[in-house]
């Protein structure tokens, strides 16, 4: 397919950049998900930290000097339930 | 003499992230983000706090999922699929709470394939020498005025509008002939 300058122009404007932020979260699961994994593996092999996470997910996680964002909670909240 | 590197294949950048390797992820992403995007609130016309809901959600996914992908080629129409499919579950959503009839917006299709059309030209522009795509991606996507490119560049405003004609000229070119992706619409 062919196209014009001004055909190009209009489809270079039909995509704008996405807000930086959310780009730069997407970009940072992989190291969310290892922190992520750490945290359902201690879970695991401790009964204790496992039985704090349950009972107050956020405040537990605090303790231990994770940041607790919303999508850290609610990816622990499903491993954990899960 | 300007050195532009051809950007890796999108099949070797999803094996690349498939093997672990961050950067080609963020590279990934980068690279699918405005379509992503586009498709969230240009086609289904989401408000911005459900497009981010989305748009994560779209991510998070394909992460999960990079293992199971079964044509590494086909992550463009893959993801253009999976970003309609969570859109449409959001407006259901929405219209649990306020039926409507229809929740996807009638043109959605037209403009989902006029943003695979966009994405074809804007991968094209990765392959021209960065001036070239700093000054048009500037002016036409991000909306900057002759005076903010020229600050940014470094380069006189006066001769911008020559850049942009110029830079268009070999956008064109670069982007005949060559073999056009099969797209999220399955359209080639």
């Amino acid at each position: 397919m062919t196209y014009d300058a001004e055909q190009i122009a209009e489809l270079l404007r039909a995509l704008p950049p996405a807000p930086r932020g959310w780009v730069e979260a997407a970009q940072e699961l992989p190291s969310a998900r290892r922190g992520l994994d750490q945290i359902v593996a201690r879970a695991e092999a401790d009964a204790e930290f496992r039985a704090r996470l349950v009972a107050d997910l956020e405040h537990a996680l605090e303790a231990e000097g994770y940041e607790p964002d919303a999508a850290l909670l609610e990816a622990l909240r499903r491993r954990i339930d899960g | 003499m300007t050195i532009v590197t051809e950007p890796a294949s999108d099949a070797a950048l999803v094996a690349r992230c498939r093997a672990g390797e961050d950067e080609a992820w963020r590279e990934l992403v980068e690279r699918f983000s405005r379509y992503v995007y586009a498709i969230a609130v240009q086609a289904f016309r989401l408000p911005e706090h459900d497009a981010e809901d989305v748009f994560q959600e779209v991510f998070a996914r394909t992460y999960e999922r990079l293992e199971s992908l079964r044509d590494d080629a086909a992550i463009r129409p893959w993801l253009g699929q999976l970003t309609r499919r969570l859109c449409i579950d959001c407006l259901r959503g929405e219209a649990r709470e306020e039926p409507v009839e229809e929740p996807e917006p009638p043109n959605a299709e037209q403009i989902v394939e006029r943003l695979d059309e966009a994405l074809d030209v804007h991968h094209a522009l990765d392959r021209l020498s960065g001036d070239c795509r700093e000054v048009l991606d500037r002016f036409f996507a991000r909306d900057e005025s002759y005076r903010t490119i020229g600050d940014a560049l470094d380069i006189p405003p006066g001769t911008i509008a020559s850049r942009i004609s110029r830079c268009l000229e070999k956008l064109k070119a670069e982007l005949v002939g060559r073999t056009e992706p099969v797209h999220a619409s399955g359209k080639r």
